[in-house]
């Protein structure tokens, strides 16, 4: 301590704080300056909606992974969404605090499964079960949206209740007083007074699954076309980066890049969604 | 006072764990008037106040012993829902708690609750229970914008007029006027001295003078025993026991 003093370590935390930003920073960037430069020479509108994928071809359509890619995340959405806030309201008004105290940290350790670990149970057991009980492949957007929307539970329950436990005690006792039951006063007063931390945390949510690629690469079959049913396999955006960029030279590299810029763009967008989701909540109070 | 009595309290004790907070606590509260409850800080008057809609009931912790009666019945009873009891009792808050919604729907929040769903009826009841209230001439232009855009004063009555809308048979106001600046506080005083011809009013307050002004009843409560209770001129005037008088009189408390 004295080596430095007191200004030296302010010093050197600032210089620490800021190289992690500047991480951040440094990957856009690389990307973005990968990536772009190839957007504009192929074309934007074809590079986006052109539906065929060949790189021996020079062909760089990547419309079935971007609608792959929304399939997925919508699908597992719809799996995590309402399971999320129904659990987390559950626990938060229905549940003593003690049961909360076991639970809560349980289901913040299922963030902690390695994705490899879904994907392996995926392709071991939920794709089998599809093949035989629904047909198609099994390996699918249904698979794929099944096993997101379980990763992304810890996400949205965390979150929820957060928001569910900021709600003011008063209003609870101000339903109940009107003779509202538990129930009617967590979806007529609790639910509605935590709205927007609830619509954070799906959209946090939402950027986790459509970032994922391990577990989606494994389970959701990787075949580049748009998909006509939930059964049928696709490939996401993230599974197409992750699948080629070992071999892939020259333009089918800068293509790769240019998929991982329209990636970032997505989940930028969607994490300042949640967070002006999540401001808005402050300025009310 | 020959009628039968609408609430009747016998041996009430009621503990937070192992504190014990009312130390057997008896009265009889007749029907359609207002008793005021005045007593220190900490003295189980908001305790004795919520256990009459079984509010308590959520604390986790709280339990009681003794018996609470509305007309005669038991409303501790294993067989007694606290939900029904709640719309027949309600309650009004020291802060207003408006419900982040707007007037119009705060207002029909608990007669929807019970089922009434026709425009028509929950419209006329919308206006009745804002015009009891005496807030409907301020807010009948704007009843559909939030209701956390009131005063803190107008909130109050809003609240008021929630409880009316449910037409329940007691009315609890624990500490309401406590935030409010005198011309609300007068005008929920008003309401309240109309609105005891209807409804048996019960009224927490901290304000001794608000107690004299408008209850019909004063009882005193000092450590969570009920010291006295009579008529408000007689408590006020003579009262048979020595600490009542000194806390009045503001000798503490």
């Amino acid at each position: 301590m004295k080596l430095l003093g007191e200004r030296g370590v302010q010093r050197l935390l600032a210089g620490i704080a800021f190289s992690a930003i500047s991480a951040l920073l440094l990957i856009a960037l690389f990307i973005i300056k990968e990536g772009l430069p190839f957007i504009i020479g192929y074309g934007p509108a074809k590079f986006l909606l052109a539906s065929d994928w060949n790189p021996q071809l020079g062909r760089f359509g990547i419309w079935p992974m971007i609608v792959a890619s929304v399939w997925v995340t919508l699908g597992a959405m719809l799996v995590g969404a309402p399971l999320g806030v129904a659990c987390a309201a559950y626990l938060t008004e229905f549940v003593p605090r003690r049961v909360m105290g076991v639970v809560k940290p349980t289901i913040e350790l299922l963030a902690g499964i390695p994705s490899v670990v879904y994907g392996f149970i995926g392709v071991m057991v939920l794709a089998p079960l599809i093949r035989s009980s629904l047909g198609g492949p099994g390996l699918s957007v249904l698979a794929g949206a099944a096993i997101l929307g379980v990763m992304i539970l810890p996400t949205i329950i965390s979150i929820s209740i957060d928001s569910i436990q900021a709600v003011p005690n008063s209003y609870r006792e101000g339903s109940l007083a009107l003779g509202a039951t538990r129930w009617q006063t967590t979806y007529m007063v609790t639910i509605p007074a935590a709205k927007s931390g609830i619509i954070a945390s799906i959209i946090l949510g939402m950027g986790r699954a459509i970032g994922e690629t391990m577990a989606v690469i494994m389970v959701a079959g990787n075949a580049v076309k748009i998909p006509g049913s939930p059964l049928d396999s696709v490939r996401t955006l993230t599974a197409n980066i992750a699948l080629e960029m070992g071999y892939a030279t020259g333009r089918h590299r800068e293509a790769l890049f240019a998929t991982g810029v329209v990636l970032l763009v997505i989940i930028m967008i969607l994490n300042s969604l949640a967070g002006m989701a999540i401001r808005k909540r402050a300025a009310k109070r | 006072m020959s009628s039968e009595p609408k609430i009747s309290v016998s041996e009430l004790k009621a503990y937070y764990g192992r504190e014990q907070i009312l130390m057997s606590v008896s009265m009889e509260i007749p029907p359609r008037m207002i008793l005021g409850i005045i007593g220190p800080a900490g003295s189980g008057k908001t305790t004795f106040l919520r256990c009459l809609n079984r509010l308590n009931d959520l604390v986790p912790g709280f339990r009681t012993e003794g018996r609470i009666q509305l007309d005669g019945q038991d409303i501790y009873h294993p067989g007694f829902e606290a939900v029904g009891l709640r719309k027949r009792v309600g309650m009004l808050f020291a802060l207003p708690v408006p419900l982040p919604k707007s007037i119009y729907e705060n207002v029909v929040y608990g007669p929807r609750l019970s089922g009434i769903g026709d425009r028509n009826r929950l419209d006329q009841l919308v206006e009745a229970s804002l015009k009891s209230a005496f807030i409907w001439d301020e807010v009948k232009d704007r009843l559909h914008s939030p209701a956390m855009r009131l005063s803190g004063g107008q909130q109050q009555r809003l609240c008021l007029a929630r409880i009316l809308a449910m037409e329940p048979e007691v009315i609890l106001l624990d500490e309401p006027c406590s935030g409010l600046d005198p011309i609300s506080t007068a005008k929920i005083e008003e309401a309240l001295t109309i609105l005891k011809e209807r409804y048996t009013i019960i009224l927490v307050t901290n304000n001794t003078k608000q107690a004299a002004r408008v209850a019909d009843q004063t009882a005193f409560f000092l450590m969570g025993s009920l010291i006295e209770h009579g008529p408000t001129q007689e408590l006020f005037t003579v009262p048979r026991d020595s600490r009542t008088g000194d806390y009045i009189t503001g000798r503490f408390g």
